[in-house]
């Protein structure tokens, strides 16, 4: 059986985690280089991305795991993981995984009496309308060639893939729903 | 509302695991967001300095607060006095991330606090046990910390506040269903939430740990109790090497429980703040006595 692990060096790891044991697969919380061999993808929650980055750089994790990602490894962002992931971030020189060839803006929609819940279909992921939580969120600016849009909110790109790389600016961990997790576990055993 | 309450409880969420510090300028902003801090607290005295200063303590200048979100892309919270349901108007009305209704300041109420639920923004609020965290949540509290004892940097009183509201929470769990309207009266708390509790066997939602946490092992030592996440007030910005401690604790709540890390962590930090024994401190001049 797969494991999927979920980065908890900060944020909403436990939501995750919960919903990982909903549809029957083995989660794993991952702090160390030794638990980041241990999975067949990885989640990077929703959380303080700046607190997360420093975390990484810290503990000296951001090289192999943006090594493992570019061999392949499945990862999914939520949230501030997007803003981990991605090759640009808007208004700062700073990146931390340089994985994904998207831009991002942080803090895109401001602050938290701007955070909102909506709904929206994406094909990609399940065939009804799904609930989207954005708390505080970022939303992709601008997109490389082989980045593929799964979700748009207005004018904006909310849902992306690239290859063994998945974002969301909103969390699905957060709704009653399990289809964007059943999504990735997918995209794990590929 | 009530969407806007589940989505004020998820920014709750986003912060778990992570640290909250008190800062009260800008650059003090600035270190407390390089050091990994989850969010900041802006207030004009840090607990610290209202003790040995005395006076009354109120909700700080818009303008200072302004500034210290312009600096800082975490989420910023302030201070507003028990009560004082216009401070937490005023600090709505620029914008800010949360408000902390907070014994640290003078209350402004001797009896009732802030009607939460008729504001958009969110709120969290301190409690020493079980029932007053579920009358604040009541209220309309998206978040709850232990109150400890601020401005001491005696961990103490943190302790003593999670430990109660743990063994509260046991008491709930284990009660039949019969017995739950008696422990809501005794608790003067609401029925429904002490349903929640026995249901769920947990908050309905996040609480951190605040009140005398001074060093990478309080932090840790909290976080082993069962708290979600450390505030920090004086803690930081009054011992030798703020930028430093505040790295450090915030690497402690993330390895609370990896001794060999947190070994390596509390090393060579400077001194900590100095601190105030609890005994020390008549009981009348106890913060953690306010609120109802």
């Amino acid at each position: 059986m797969k494991t999927i692990g979920v980065l908890a060096l900060q944020g909403a790891v436990a939501e995750h985690l919960d919903k990982l044991e909903q549809i029957g697969t083995a989660g794993k919380k991952v702090r160390t280089i030794n638990e980041l061999q241990q999975i067949d993808g990885l989640i990077i929650p929703g959380g303080e991305s700046t607190a997360i980055g420093k975390l990484l750089d810290d503990f000296a994790l951001t090289e192999p795991l943006e090594k493992l990602i570019k061999d392949g490894l499945p990862v999914w962002g939520t949230c501030a993981g997007m803003i981990l992931l991605a090759k640009r971030i808007c208004g700062q020189e700073k990146t931390y995984l340089n994985a994904m060839d998207i831009s991002v803006r942080r803090n895109a929609y401001g602050g938290q009496l701007d955070s909102f819940i909506t709904t929206c279909q994406i094909p990609a992921i399940a065939s009804g309308k799904l609930p989207l939580v954005f708390i505080r969120a970022p939303y992709i600016q601008d997109i490389g060639k082989t980045v593929k849009i799964l979700a748009e909110v207005g004018e904006n790109i909310v849902a992306a893939r690239q290859d063994n790389m998945l974002v969301t600016s909103f969390h699905p961990e957060l709704t009653h729903v399990d289809d964007f997790h059943k999504y990735f576990r997918q995209m794990c055993c590929q | 509302m009530e969407e806007r309450y589940q989505l004020n409880k998820n920014l709750a969420q986003m912060l778990k695991g992570g640290v909250i510090m008190d800062v009260t300028n800008v650059e003090q902003a600035k270190i407390a967001e390089n050091a990994g801090a989850v969010a900041v607290m802006a207030l004009e005295r840090v607990p610290a300095d209202i003790r040995r200063e005395g006076g009354v303590a109120r909700m700080s200048d818009p303008k200072m607060i302004r500034e210290i979100k312009a600096a800082v892309s975490i989420p910023v919270m302030a201070k507003v006095r028990i009560g004082h349901f216009v401070e937490a108007q005023i600090l709505e009305a620029i914008g800010i991330d949360y408000i902390d209704e907070s014994e640290v300041l003078t209350p402004a109420d001797d009896e009732n606090h802030i009607d939460k639920s008729t504001f958009k923004i969110p709120f969290v609020c301190g409690a020493r046990n079980l029932g007053e965290a579920l009358r604040r949540i009541g209220e309309g509290a998206s978040m709850i910390r232990t109150k400890g004892e601020a401005g001491t940097g005696d961990v103490i009183e943190a302790v003593r506040h999670m430990r109660t509201m743990t063994s509260d929470m046991r008491r709930v769990q284990t009660a039949s269903q019969m017995e739950l309207m008696h422990i809501a009266k005794e608790f003067g708390a609401p029925f429904d939430l002490i349903k929640y509790v026995h249901d769920n066997g947990k908050l309905p939602v996040v609480n951190f740990a605040a009140g005398g946490i001074a060093t990478p092992a309080d932090a840790a030592l909290m976080m082993q109790l069962g708290v979600d996440g450390v505030f920090v007030g004086s803690g930081i910005f009054k011992s030798g090497n703020p930028a430093k401690r505040a790295k450090a604790i915030v690497e402690a709540v993330t390895y609370y429980d990896d001794a060999v890390k947190l070994a390596k962590i509390s090393e060579d930090l400077g001194p900590a703040m100095v601190g105030i024994n609890i005994e020390d401190i008549p009981a009348e001049n106890h913060l953690a006595n306010r609120g109802w």
